[in-house]
Order: C-alpha cells, then structure tokens, then sequence
C-alpha cells in the first residue's frame, strides 16, 4: 500500500489552520507545528474587522470597488490577479466562518453587520463586537479540533521550527523542529510544508502593536536557506497605538471609522485637560489636510500627519511623541456596544476612560506588507488566480508553501484596513488547496530522501544551540532586542533618508556581532526560554538588514515606504485636468516606470541581495494616483 | 529608591519541589505584571543579591486576549499582562495555576483544557470549509448579544483555577466547556447536534459534577457569565432526559 502523503504546517493563526482545514478535507495527513497552543496565535488581538463586499447598507459597494480600493491602497503594487481572487472570494469566505459558528455582529434583521474602515469610502467590513480576529481564529479553530479529533490533524505545540530540510534537488522534504519543553531537536519527514508563521513587527522589539510570536524568525530561516523575501520595505505604522513599555496597544481602526478625531492642542505648551480646551484652541490637523476623508484616511497618511504635526510642527501634546484621539463628544452607549474591546483595553492598560478623556496615542510598528516571496498562476479567463493551480503560494522552494502574514501577496505598499485577516484567510485556504494539488502531481517516495540529509540538519541545529549555551559573552538578549526595536523605529520607521539607512545596516551587522556574544546567564536547560528568545533575536537582526537593505534600495516614495527628499506632492488646490495636477501626473507615470516592481532579497555571502520583478498589472492599469484629499 | 516587590514561586522542572524567591524592580509608573517580568527576567538578581534563573512564565499578546499568561497573583488567579502593580499589594505574589501541572515555574500545562472541548464537541459540524454559497441563518441581535458573551472565551483557565470541584484528579470538564456546549447549541445550525453535546455533558464529568459554587463567574477575565451557561444547560439536560426517555432523540 502507498504511504499517505503528508504535509506539515507550520503555524496556527489563521493562515495555518485554514491551509490545515483544506490540506486535511483533501484527504492527506496534517502535521500541525506551534510555538504553543494554537488557539493563542496572534490573529486573536485584530479587533477591528475583516472585510468582504455584501453591499447591504444601500451604497452600491461592488466587489470592482473593493478590488480597486485595495489596489490603489497599496500603491498598484501588489500582483493583481491574486487581489482580484481573493475580493470575489471574500463574501463566500465570510459565509464560510458564519458557518463555523462566528458570532459576526448583526443588524435589526439579523443580517451581517458592516463598519466602515480606514481608506474606503463604503461601508464593507464585517465585524464581531470589536474582538473579531479572536472570533474568526475560534471559527477554524474548532474546525481543527473536529479533524483532529477524526485522526487527520495531528498538533505539535510547544515545537518551533527551526528549519527546513531539503533532498538532493533542493526541494523542500521535512523540517527540524526544537521541543520547547525539553529543548530536543528533532526531524520531520514531509512531502510539503506551509510556512503560516504570522509578522514580524517583534524586529520593532516593544514599538510594535504585534504579539511576542511575530518575531518572523521562522520566515528568516527559510531565507538563509533560499527562499527569497519580497517587498520588506513596506511596514505599515499604525497611526493610533496607545503607549507602553512592553508593547504600544493597538487602538483600532474602527475609532476613527465610528467617529473617532485626531487633534493637537493648537499650543502644545497648553497646560489645561484635554476635555477643557476649547473647539477654537484645538487644531484637527487630519480634518483640516484631506477635507473629503477626514479621520478616516489611510494608515500611512495619518501616521505620517502625525509625524509631521509632531516632529516638524513641534505640536506634540506637552511637546512629546503624542497626540489626542478623542471619542468623548460621541453617545457613550453606542461607542460601549461597537467598540467595548478597545475601551477595555485602554482602561485595563492605561487606568483612564476614553469616554471622558481623548485617549494618547502615537504611531507604532503593526503590520508588514512584504515577506516571503510567493508564485501564482494566472486565470487567462477569468483575469483572477487559477483556482487549484499547484503554484499558488509555492516559495521558490519546491515543496514549500507560505501564507498569512509571513507572506508578501496581497497588499502591495500598503495594506487597508480589515484587509489582513481577509488575505491571511484566503491565502490559507488557496495555499492549502494549491498543496493538495502539488501532492496529486507529485511523483517520488519520500522514504527515499537519505536520512543522512536529516540528520545533518539535526546535528547543525544542535551545534548552534550548543555554542549559544557555552557562549560566554557580555551581551544580554533582551537588552539587545530593546536596541534593536529603537533603531528600526527611529531609522527604518515612519520616514526614512538613505545616509541614516546606510548607517542603519552597518549598526545592524554590529548587532548581529554581538549578538553571538551572548550570555544566557542561566543554568537550567528544561523549558530553557533564554536560548529560543535568543534564536529568534538573532534572526530578528538579519531581517532587520534586510528591511533596510530593501529599503535604501527603493528611491522613491510609494506607500508605507517614505523618503521625503523623493516625495512626488499634489500640488496645492490643484485637480484633474489642470495644468499642475497633469505635471504631477507625468512625473507619477515617470515614477511608476523605474519603480512600480517587486523587490526582491535573496540571502547572498555578505548580505541581502536585491533585485526586482516585474508586477502583474492586467487587472487595473495605474493611471490614477491616490488622492485622498 | 522607591521599588516593586515580589515573591515568586519557583520549581525547576515538573518533578522537583517548589522554592519561593524574592526580587526587587525599581518602581515605574504603568507597569503590569508581565511588563515588570520583562525587567526580571533580564537581570534574574534576588533581593538577596542572588544572580539566578530568569523566571519563565508565558504570555503572547499582552492585551488580555491570547489567554496565555494566566497565573496567581496575590491569591488571585488572573491575567498578568492585565493586572497593573499600581492596584496590588506589595509584596506582589506569584503563584503558577494550582490546578495545572507545573512545567517550570509560572508555566502551567493546560492541554487538559483542549482536551476537555473535544469531550464536549465543542464545534459546528460543516460539510466542509469550502464554499456552499450561502450562510448560516439569520441571528437576531438579541440572540447575538448572548452568544458574543460566550464566545470571547480565551481558554485561559482562571475559572477552573477557582473552581472548587474542578482539580488534578477529578474529571469535571470545568465551567468554560461547559459555556462552549451552551455557546453551540445556540448557533442556529449548531443546534442539530444539541444532542450529543448534552449527552457528552450528562456523562461523567459533565455537568453533574458542578456544586453551583459560582466561583468561577467571579474570577473570569471576560465575565462570562458561567453560571448563567450552567443553568440554561441545566434545563435542557432535563428536556433531554425526557426526551431519551420517550425514546424520541432527535
Ligand atoms: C493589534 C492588531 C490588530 C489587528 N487588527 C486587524 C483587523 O482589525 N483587521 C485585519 O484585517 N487585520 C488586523 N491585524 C492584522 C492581522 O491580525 C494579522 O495580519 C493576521 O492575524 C496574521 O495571521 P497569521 O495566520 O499570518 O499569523 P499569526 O496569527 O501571527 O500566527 C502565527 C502562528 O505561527 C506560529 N509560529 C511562529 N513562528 C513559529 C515557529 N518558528 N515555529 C512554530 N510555529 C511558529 C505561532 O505559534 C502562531 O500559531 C491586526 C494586527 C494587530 C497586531
Ligand atoms: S458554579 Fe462552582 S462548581 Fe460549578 S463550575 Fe462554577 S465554580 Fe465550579
Ligand atoms: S470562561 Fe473565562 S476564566 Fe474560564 S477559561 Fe474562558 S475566559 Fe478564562
Ligand atoms: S499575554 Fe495574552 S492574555 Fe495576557
């Protein structure tokens, strides 16, 4: 008899489990890969919403609109069929978590409720009270339970992947992975693997709104090892995070979508509560710049207002990195039922109470646009992604697939608001259907790949374990993370100029140096959390490089990636049609020519090597700039 | 120096004895427990002046929704990314969940809990995770706001911590699968397969072993409301038994 195929999964957010439920319903065998218990992933903190065209509030949305506005959000980066795909799917996927049970938040009728979100200008996101990711991932993940408990999904938590093992052509046979609880190294056979490891915002060490799992260590690995990252440059800075020392809180979307304002006292010396200062004294700086969107304009617009009102307008509230967003002026009852999360966590986390008091907040590391490059095939008729085709989300890795935050599809320079759980879902499910279709194809036995090449693997891994428990230097991994965090911040953050960049890279091979220096200062080896802490550091530190390489490379501004010595404005008051807009028109075009490309780093001797690709445009050609004025 | 105090219970590994230290921080304004943890675990220095292991403890999202950092604090079992020094007595203690197999230190083994939602079905049986090109039925707002309380259930394990008939031997499921059963059996498609989740909950370690002691509805980082779920549960397991008793299931 045939051994059945197997596929291992590595990571149980919502990209993991949704490739896990499709790889399984097709009938071969899953083994599930977690840092810990899957339920725990990181998608449970998205609180705002996901987003799928049911055009119910009477605004004529259409799946075209919804297409356009993700397009043209990310700058036309992204490749266009895969957006095309996953717009028309969305509403059917949506359907599919109401099945799973999700407790979608509903109007009178009982029908799907729908929010407006950042960036758009219809009503499209379909929401569960303000703790939607945690409702989604609850969905798939009881699904999983049920297979698991009829045999076909196997869960392997508290394992961490460490890296892949590859046969003699170089295609993608198995993984190592480390035992968390008792450190041991072992190997995996597989006749796939799915690389579903969620963010990186952690290489932003505390100013990220991310979980401790998106370190992107695992994506980093797989790197070393030859598959190529696209588009890292594009980091998404969310403009409303609340402040702290472990992490900055995410304040959602959905405040500004519900009403929400951004304001400065017009003095920032002005001593007085927030709550006294008059209308007249106060200078709503989103209001005032994009009349027609307001507070709802798109993340990278109001971080980068922010920015500006507070580095080179000096208004910071009390002269610090921080600005008011303020609900007080909306009815407590409707704010306490639509966004009772995020007033939660304000008040657990800061002790005050937005519905009396503008809340503080500063832009913060949140979401990265790139990661690991990943293929599609075109749908000549239908202009989409083929559905089936083996290579959807295939890496240049044989054998490997990625999906989820980890990898770089969907959203071009920028990605909207509410989209994300969208792309990590459907990446997923076509990820996992596009793994079943390789295995149907695929020829040879795994039994027959040595087991030498496994066992190499394992002895290389130990090595390194090894000689970061002998090592005794003076570094300490946390206090390097902390470094880590404030020099992507305040060198590859929200604005960014070639020369810091080149200085950024030199002073990231230096704490890649240290980093080897390490002392784990402890003794016990059981549930050791030091060594993987330390692990992913190191990798944390070589994405880091790579972001800034990627990103000095790039000398234009386009999305989240901002240089201002490059910066292409609209002019002042001027539209279509006029003389200055159509110039400024020409030079966007111009533009577009030399830079509208995919970048690409591979993992060479010294360091990333960047090249371009060619992006898919054959959905919506580029003639419109975004203008959200 | 003003500081922050702590007392913090320690094992090594699952089978050896536990061991109490003490550890000072100098004190900031806003600190909660997992964020004070952070400054411990990079310089493990006891107020004795001890250089020793960092302490390991578990916690991922830091905003009270991953369910990962559940311990004892001050006697109380809670969320430590959620729990703010300003509001505790010092010194501050830190206990692992006793209901749970120690692994190392603050780090519990909670798979129990995952086991325990597979005993109960704890899902919506669908035909597949492919497209059938429609939803479920209509949910009336109403109906909604009871269902969304239920289902913010982090899995985090304060309510069995705190309830007296849930323990290390015993096979009570705990109060939140139970709350999962109630939770699915109000989903409108949910409810076809009503009747074997309430069988699984009128088995051993089902239902009967709540003593209605209300603990857990008090100790619920979500406020759940528990007991409300036990009580509804109660009702339809008495329809049920009338029902298995005629013979009629559905
Ligand atoms: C605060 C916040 C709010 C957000 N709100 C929204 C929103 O409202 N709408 C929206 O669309 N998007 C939102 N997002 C973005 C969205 O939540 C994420 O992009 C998405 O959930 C990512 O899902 P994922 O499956 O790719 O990864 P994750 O959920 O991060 O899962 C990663 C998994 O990989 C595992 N893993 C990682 N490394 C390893 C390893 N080495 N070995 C084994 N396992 C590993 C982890 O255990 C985990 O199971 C938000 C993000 C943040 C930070
Ligand atoms: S009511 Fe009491 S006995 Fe019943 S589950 Fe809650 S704490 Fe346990
Ligand atoms: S019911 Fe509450 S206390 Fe119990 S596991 Fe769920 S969230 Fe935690
Ligand atoms: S760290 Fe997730 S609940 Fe505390």
């Amino acid at each position: 008899m045939k051994r059945p195929r197997k596929v291992i999964i590595i990571g149980g957010g919502l990209g993991g489990l949704w490739s896990a439920l499709r790889v399984a319903e097709a009938g071969f065998q899953v083994d599930l890969f977690s840092l810990f218990e899957v339920k725990r992933s990181h998608s449970v903190c998205a609180q705002g919403g996901i987003n799928a065209c049911f055009d119910t509030k009477g605004e004529r949305d259409s799946i075209w609109q919804h297409t356009v506005d993700t397009l043209k959000g990310g700058a036309y980066l992204a490749n266009q069929p895969p957006v095309k795909s996953m717009c028309e799917e969305a509403p059917g996927l949506i359907h599919t978590f109401e099945r799973m049970g999700v407790t979608f938040s509903r109007t009178a009728e009982g029908l799907m409720d729908l929010r407006l979100f950042g960036g758009v200008k219809n009503r499209r996101t379909v929401f569960a009270g303000a703790s939607t990711g945690q409702q989604l991932l609850y969905g798939v993940d009881q699904e999983v339970r049920r297979q698991e408990s009829l045999g076909r999904i196997r869960k392997f938590e508290w394992w961490e992947f460490l890296s892949l093992v590859l046969d003699g052509q170089d295609t993608c046979k198995g993984i190592t992975a480390m035992n968390l609880r008792t450190l041991e190294i072992k190997s995996f056979r597989a006749d796939a693997v799915i690389l579903a490891t969620g963010g990186m915002g952690q290489t932003y060490g505390h100013r990220s709104t991310n979980s401790t799992n998106s370190t992107g260590a695992a994506a980093c690995r797989v790197y070393q090892q030859g598959a190529w990252f696209a588009n890292t440059e594009f980091f998404q800075f969310h403009p409303t995070a609340m402040l702290g020392d472990d992490k900055t809180r995410l304040m959602s979307e959905a405040a500004r979508g519900e009403g929400g304002r951004i304001w400065v006292p017009q003095d920032p010396e002005d001593t007085r509560r927030p709550t006294e200062i008059p209308e007249q004294d106060r200078f709503y700086f989103l209001e005032s710049w994009f009349p027609s969107y307001g507070n709802t304009v798109p993340r990278d617009v109001a971080s980068r207002a922010i920015w500006r009102v507070v580095h080179e307008m000096g208004l910071g509230v009390g002269g610090e990195h921080k600005v008011y967003l303020d609900l007080t002026h909306l009815n407590p009852g409707f704010i306490e039922q639509r966004l009772h999360a995020i007033l939660d966590i304000y008040r657990k986390f800061h002790g005050a109470d937005p519905v009396h008091e503008p809340m503080e907040i500063y832009p913060s590391a949140h979401y990265a646009m790139g990661g690991l490059w990943v293929d599609f095939e075109k749908d000549v008729s239908s202009g989409g992604m083929k559905p089936g085709s083996q290579r959807n989300h295939a890496t240049n890795i044989p054998g490997l697939y990625a999906c989820g935050e980890c990898d770089y599809g969907y959203h071009g320079a920028n990605r909207l608001g509410a989209n994300s759980l969208l792309s990590a879902s459907f990446s997923g499910r076509v990820a996992g259907e596009a793994v079943a279709a390789y295995l149907k194809g695929l020829q040879d036995d795994l039994q027959t790949v040595p087991e030498y090449k496994y066992l190499n693997e394992v002895a290389r891994q130990q090595a390194i374990n090894q000689s970061l428990m002998d090592s005794r230097g003076e570094e300490n991994p946390y206090a390097l993370h902390h470094e880590l965090g404030e020099l992507m911040s305040s060198r590859v953050g929200v604005v960014r100029d070639n020369d810091v960049l080149r200085q950024a890279i030199d002073d990231l091979s230096e704490l890649e140096e240290r980093s080897l220096r390490i002392n784990l200062q402890e003794t016990n080896s059981w549930s050791n959390q030091g060594l993987a802490y330390t692990r992913q550091l190191q990798e944390m530190i070589r994405l880091g490089r790579v972001i800034a390489a990627s990103a000095l490379a790039r000398d234009e501004c386009r999305g989240a990636h901002y240089k201002p010595a490059l910066d292409l404005t609209i002019p002042e008051n001027t539209y279509p049609g006029d003389p200055a807009y159509e110039k400024y028109r020409e030079a966007w075009k111009r533009q577009n020519k030399d830079w509208l490309k995919t970048t690409i780093a591979s993992a060479g001797e010294t360091g990333p090597v960047i090249s371009y690709q060619p992006v898919d445009l054959s959905v919506l050609s580029p003639e419109e700039p975004r203008d959200y004025r | 120096m003003k500081t922050i105090d702590f007392q913090i219970r320690r094992q090594d590994d699952p089978y050896s004895p536990p061991y109490w230290q003490s550890f000072s921080i100098p004190y900031r304004n806003g600190h909660n427990v997992v964020s004070a943890l952070m400054i411990i675990r990079e310089n493990p220095i006891t107020q004795e002046g001890h250089h020793v292991d960092p302490v390991a403890w578990e916690f991922n999202c830091m905003e009270e929704v991953c369910g990962a950092c559940s311990m004892v604090i001050n006697g109380h079992p809670r969320q430590a990314c959620s729990t703010l020094v300003d509001t505790l007595e010092q010194p501050i203690r830190l206990e692992p969940l006793s209901k749970f197999p120690v692994i190392r230190d603050l780090m519990v083994d909670r798979s129990r809990i995952f086991s325990d939602l597979k005993k109960v079905r704890a899902w919506i049986e669908i035909d597949g995770a492919w497209d059938i090109h429609q939803g479920a039925p209509r949910v009336s707002p109403e109906a909604w706001k009871d269902n969304y309380l239920y289902s913010r259930c982090m899995s985090c394990g304060c309510c069995m911590e705190a309830c007296p008939q849930y323990g290390d031997t015993e096979d009570f499921v705990g109060p939140a699968s139970l709350a999962a059963v109630r939770l699915m059996n109000a989903h409108p498609t949910g409810q076809y397969h009503k009747t074997q989740r309430l069988h699984a909950i009128m088995a051993e370690g089902g239902l009967s072993d709540c003593g209605n002691a209300q603990n857990c509805v008090r100790v619920c980082p979500k406020e759940i409301p528990l007991t409300t779920a036990i009580g509804e549960l109660g009702r339809q397991i008495t329809l049920q038994m009338m029902k298995d008793l005629l013979g009629k299931s559905e």
